[in-house]
């Protein structure tokens, strides 16, 4: 995956030269191992800085709300269904986009790294399927199938979905994967202990909002947990009012999630936030056969209405 | 609905029905069970704020 960058800058370079673009959306390298920031280049130059690697989890299409400029991003196939959703929401157009397609290999998860070793993680470096991570004073070399982010390894579709360029070969696409094994864990516990497991699982929550702000679904220019007439949620760390939040979070993404992970991957206290909206995805999925941004000619099935529309649970 | 019940709302609290204003039985109906298994169960425990929290 790292033989992707000649070509993403190739192109970058190519886009902004002949001002096909007004601007480029890729990764640079971040401050910390394992934190690569999204890079914004508007000259040729610029783009010298682009980096990619395992480490460009952060997902793009996050900010493409409402440009106005032409803009050319470096895509993953969740960014790319991401993008695609952001373009039948009308909060950016077709037109406005060069879409510089990135066959994805998988992501790593930096908390997975991070809790492996005691002292602070000084370096990560990728060689093939070999992350080399030097921390606690030595070099150790780890399989990077084993250091995959929890989304990356259900993934059934890391090759971009529309694409103006593409960097690479598409790679081959899992086939058969369970991907709500995990779901279905919780499905099958009693209330009581569901009500456990998500007051454990968002009791470290420190209302950071980071999970929002890292999501590309959540661009209302006032959020719900922000508005102050009317109130609608406290904006303490009242566990109700925390719950209420995720809850109700996760039902402004149903139809809408890829499942990218970006929200999970933001949190500084390391929440898995997506057991709340892959329960939303699985039942899309199973009601209405949708998988959110497969294409741009579809409606979403919260907006549309068909005779068949599961409603069993209308009495 | 599913997500109510996903993260431990009982799903005998959670009704959804479609009552035109000309079903007054079915209204009846309707609110008889909703009120039997909400009674089944007992009050609410979870999701309900005792007290705001002041600092």
């Amino acid at each position: 995956m790292l033989d992707y960058i000649d070509k993403i800058k190739d192109i970058s370079k190519r886009l902004l030269k002949d001002c096909s673009v007004d601007m480029v959306i890729g990764f640079r390298k971040g401050t910390l191992p394992m934190m690569n920031e999204p890079c914004f280049a508007g000259k040729p130059e610029d783009v010298d800085q682009f980096v990619w690697d395992s480490n460009c989890g952060i997902n793009l299409a996050n900010y493409l709300t409402n440009r106005k400029e032409k803009i050319g991003i470096v895509a993953k196939g969740c960014d790319t269904r991401n993008i695609v959703t952001h373009i039948v929401e009308n909060k950016i157009s077709r037109e406005q986009l060069v879409i510089i397609g990135v066959p994805c290999k998988g992501m790593i998860d930096k908390y997975k790294i991070t809790t492996m070793f005691a002292d602070e993680i000084q370096d990560v470096t990728e060689k093939g399927e070999k992350v080399l991570v030097t921390a606690d004073g030595k070099k150790t070399t780890l399989n990077k199938s084993e250091v995959l982010q929890k989304n990356c390894v259900v993934c059934t579709h890391p090759n971009p979905v529309i694409h103006d360029e593409l960097v690479a070969e598409k790679v081959e696409e899992q086939q058969g994967v369970d991907r709500y094994a995990d779901v279905r864990e919780i499905e099958a516990m009693t209330s009581q202990d569901k009500w456990d497991y998500f007051e454990s699982l968002l009791s470290p929550c420190i209302r950071c909002y980071a999970c929002r702000n890292a999501c590309p679904l959540c661009y209302c220019p006032t959020c719900f947990v922000d508005e102050s007439k009317p109130q609608w949620v406290g904006k303490g760390q009242d566990p109700t009012d925390v719950r209420t939040f995720h809850f109700l979070r996760a039902f402004h993404c149903a139809g809408r999630c890829t499942d990218c992970g970006a929200c999970e991957r933001a949190c500084p206290v390391g929440i898995n936030m997506r057991v709340f909206t892959k329960k939303l995805e699985k039942d899309c999925f199973e009601q209405y056969g949708w998988e959110a941004g497969m294409s741009l000619d579809e409606r979403p099935p919260l907006d549309t209405y068909r005779p068949d529309d599961p409603d069993d649970f209308i009495k | 609905m599913n997500l109510m019940e996903h993260m431990g709302i009982e799903s005998d609290r959670i009704h959804f029905s479609w009552i035109s204003s000309a079903e007054s039985t079915k209204f009846v109906k309707v609110v008889r069970e909703v009120t039997e298994k909400v009674k089944a169960l007992g009050p609410q425990q979870h999701f309900k704020k005792i007290d705001a929290k002041v600092a």
